[in-house]
């Protein structure tokens, strides 16, 4: 009971703040909430007995990540008008065709997983399968054992990525 | 890949570490300094013209103002001026006591250098330790002639007064504990990894630069010019001590910190020479009641703790005024040195480059 | 439900209560010690020996007037120095003051919680702070201030990786992210694990110099450099706020450090029989006074050393400190996995 009404509190700030991340028409604001969004994912993630998932979310999400991208929005003025173009309701229309798009495939995957359900006890036996307890353990077996490869893979690509942004920051190689 | 602009920064005239009213108008590309333009005269208050209205004894206390972090060596250097054309002797008595008076003020110059340096690189606690020392110095002056100061301490022919009785002792106490508080602050700094990366290589000029640019004193001999008005030639009682001038090799800044440094101990050996072996005698020389030198001018130049102060006076032989009296103040010609130094280097390395060639506005804007 | 509900709120407000002291008295603290390190007395006229000295800096900086840039952004500049402090103050729900301890009839714990990934917990708190140094620059409406901000912060993320990369080594040594965990873990290998992990105490101390803008890592609010900083345009108890976050910030690293270098609220040689007298001294005593030590060091830095210029302390987070915080971390997963 206590947990049903916490997950939608939860739920309520985490959509009020993805509406607003998407409506203010300060840059630098939206960032903010979406930092603020992010702070209640990890709470979400608490709540789904997931505490070393939620710190990681709040140490490198919010706490890496959109610090990167306020550093971006900040230097860059985006408070310029935009520039008149034909058609004044370009952006709008566009908007509402991806927006439809996105709906149109959500509504597919709910159908399809209804259609053929996940087994349930899979997870369940998974997790008693596992030699160690508690959370962070858990991913930590898990993703030394059997996600091995994609681990390997992500770091191999943020290595890539990091190479590649010194490569076109840099004046002089 | 990315075209930044050069930005324009304002550093002054206002500013913590400029070491007085300096304006520098820097040229930043990003962080590194495209160029420099410095900017003086916010502390010029006309002593030369002002000089041209007065007699020969009350240009005296204007010549305190200009440096007034070492004011006796600007004393010094003025009263030597005027001896030259009137071609008065100093007794022997006086000469010594102008020496210790100098080299005490270059001690007392280098503590204010050598603190507000370190503050500006950031190590504070030098600063106290420095201003400690020169309070027992400005103490001795007090005791000689009243002032901390603005001595006034120098007349033309010699000295107002003879030095108080137990003075030469005070003197000598003063060198025993100033040796081991120089331990003090080079153990803070010499070797200190902080304080390395923050002055090697940092505003490297060569010496033919320097010389060509027209620096004096430590900041031209830390490039490895020896050049020292005080060996080259010599006035007051110099050419009876025995001390060194210390060189540098690389000329940066590290290299004037150490020869500073090394300039404390030689104050100090020479202080020690001339209190003990101070001659009796009269302590001012022959000189007329009214000063008034025949037509003519005449250049002199002492070692001031921040290099070569040079007066160039002129006499038109009828009133008891100057016709004009003019300065080469060591502070100004080492300052022009700056947009070289600064160039390359970023912006915090300019604070660091002010402190290094240790400039004083009073001399500077005169 | 007095178990659940009131001890723990009863220690929130303890707990609370007493930093906020504590960095007050900080002030003090940094004026008297630097003072002393430079042959001067510091505050003595505010009360005996210039103890109610924060007192008078309090209320001068409550009535100071409350001055907003022009054309700043109202919400974050008031939120700025708020997001600062908050971090500093909630890390102290993991931090152990000392064991379980029988107080007026019960088991009390002397912490507010132990989760069990409170070492991660501290380290995404922390994190958040840099939010606050951030959003003061951006908010001041003027170029300087949002310069040095962005400086200051790169400055922060880039010396939390060195410091996380430490902390993962001690994990190592410890085998638990909780922080009463890896202080029974120093009770039991008997050996505070500063003596098994130096580099990576040496490495942690100097990242925390860096995390919280001392010196010699504090160039980006440095007088002498162009600007006051991030905080340059904030006044009255906003800018107080920022400095009390700073020595918040300080006051945490101590006790971190504390808890994972050096026992904690053990005494010296924890499981050794002749050192058994030390354990008369109470607990929370020994984590004070450790954490009071690592206080007084940061202070001690901070009266002698000068400071790094900015690109220098970049260099040296990253390619001195991370480089060797990676090989600590390797050479302690080999040893590890040999001696098992």
């Amino acid at each position: 009971m206590a947990q049903a009404i916490a997950f939608y509190v939860l739920a309520a700030f985490i959509l009020g703040f993805a509406v607003l991340v998407v409506s203010t028409k300060d840059t630098v604001h939206s960032v903010l909430f979406l930092v603020l969004d992010f702070l209640f994912v990890a709470a979400l993630y608490v709540l789904l007995g997931a505490p070393f998932l939620a710190a990681i979310q709040i140490l490198v999400y919010a706490g890496g990540i959109v610090v990167l991208y306020l550093f971006v929005v900040m230097l860059v003025n985006l408070k310029r008008a935009p520039e008149a173009h034909q058609d004044p309701h370009r952006r709008t229309k566009l908007g509402f065709g991806l927006s439809a798009a996105v709906l149109l495939e959500l509504c597919a995957i709910a159908v399809f997983s209804n259609a053929q359900p996940a087994p349930a006890a899979a997870a369940t036996n998974a997790l008693a399968a596992m030699p160690v307890s508690g959370n962070t353990e858990q991913v930590g077996w898990l993703l030394y054992t059997s996600y091995l490869i994609p681990f390997e893979i992500a770091s191999m690509l943020l290595l890539v990525a990091m190479i590649g942004a010194i490569v076109l920051a840099k004046r002089e190689l | 890949m990315f075209d930044t602009n050069e930005l324009v920064l304002n550093m002054g005239p206002q500013h913590p570490s400029t070491h007085g009213v300096l304006r520098v108008v820097l040229r930043l590309d990003g962080e590194t300094v495209v160029d420099a333009d410095v900017v003086i005269g916010y502390l010029h208050r006309g002593i030369e013209k002002l000089s041209e209205n007065r007699n020969w004894t009350q240009i005296i206390l204007l010549t305190d103002r200009m440096d007034y972090v070492a004011a006796a060596t600007s004393n010094v250097g003025y009263c030597e001026t005027v001896e030259k054309l009137l071609s008065v002797e100093v007794p022997r008595r006086a000469r010594y006591v102008r020496t210790i008076l100098c080299e005490l003020q270059r001690i007392a110059s280098h503590c204010l250098w050598v603190g507000t340096h370190a503050m500006d690189i950031g190590a504070m606690t030098v600063f106290l330790y420095a201003f400690r020392e020169r309070e027992l110095i400005l103490d001795l002056f007090e005791e000689f002639c009243g002032a901390r100061l603005t001595y006034n301490s120098m007349r033309i022919g010699g000295l107002p007064l003879d030095i108080p009785p137990g003075w030469d002792k005070k003197v000598l106490e003063f060198c025993a504990i100033m040796d081991s508080k120089i331990d003090e602050y080079e153990t803070l700094l010499t070797h200190n990894r902080i304080w390395l990366e923050r002055t090697r290589g940092i505003g490297v000029i060569s010496g033919p630069e320097a010389v060509a640019l027209g620096m004096c004193g430590p900041a031209l001999r830390g490039s490895g010019v020896p050049r020292d008005v005080r060996k080259d030639e010599p006035y007051a009682a110099y050419d009876e001590m025995d001390f060194e001038v210390p060189i540098g090799t690389t000329g940066d800044t590290y290299d004037r910190y150490l020869v500073r440094m090394e300039e404390f101990r030689q104050s100090i050996r020479i202080v020690r020479q001339a209190t003990e072996g101070i001659p009796e005698g009269p302590i001012v020389g022959k000189v007329p009641r009214l000063i008034k030198p025949a037509a003519g001018e005449t250049y002199h130049a002492i070692e001031s703790p921040k290099g070569e102060l040079g007066y160039f006076i002129v006499s038109d032989g009828k009133s008891t005024n100057p016709y004009r009296f003019r300065v080469r103040p060591p502070s100004f010609c080492n300052l022009q040195a700056l947009p070289r130094l600064v160039r390359g280097h970023l912006v915090a390395d300019v604070v660091a480059l002010i402190g290094s060639i240790d400039i004083v506005l009073g001399e500077v804007d005169r | 439900m007095i178990d659940q509900v009131v001890i723990p709120l009863l220690k929130i407000v303890i707990v609370l209560n007493a930093t906020l002291v504590g960095v007050t008295y900080m002030v003090l603290l940094e004026r008297k010690v630097i003072a002393w390190a430079q042959s001067r007395l510091g505050p003595m006229r505010v009360g005996p020996y210039g103890i109610l000295q924060p007192v008078a800096d309090a209320v001068k900086l409550m009535i100071k007037e409350d001055i907003t840039p022009v054309r700043a952004d109202k919400w974050v500049f008031t939120v700025a120095p708020i997001i600062s402090m908050v971090p500093a103050l909630i890390v102290y729900a993991v931090i152990p003051f000392g064991p379980v301890v029988r107080m007026f009839g019960r088991d009390v714990s002397l912490y507010i919680t132990d989760v069990n990934v409170g070492l991660l917990y501290i380290v995404s708190v922390a994190s958040i702070g840099v939010y606050g140094l951030i959003l003061a620059g951006y908010a001041s409406n003027s170029k300087y201030p949002l310069l040095a901000s962005l400086r200051a912060s790169a400055q922060l993320i880039s010396y939390e990786v060195a410091v996380t990369l430490t902390l993962v080594s001690v994990i190592l040594v410890a085998g638990s992210l909780s922080m009463v965990s890896i202080v029974n873990a120093q009770y039991n290998s008997g050996w505070w694990f500063a003596f098994v992990q130096p580099l990576a105490f040496v490495i942690f101390f100097i990242g925390g110099l860096a995390e919280t803008n001392r010196a010699p890592f504090d160039l980006p609010e440095a007088e002498q450099e162009l600007t006051g900083g991030f905080h340059t345009e904030y006044s009255g108890m906003r800018f107080a706020l920022f400095f009390l976050a700073e020595y918040a910030n300080m006051i945490v690293v101590s006790s971190v450090a504390t808890t994972l270098f050096f026992g904690g609220w053990l005494p010296p040689f924890p499981n050794t029989a002749a050192f058994h007298f030390l354990y008369y001294i109470p607990a929370w005593a020994w984590f004070l006074t450790k954490s009071f030590v690592f206080l007084y060091i940061f202070i001690w830095v901070r009266a002698t050393l000068p400071r790094y210029r900015y690109d220098q302390l970049m260099r040296l987070g990253w390619k001195v400190l991370i480089p060797l915080a990676i090989a600590n971390l390797i050479v302690t997963g080999i040893v590890k996995v040999v001696l098992m």
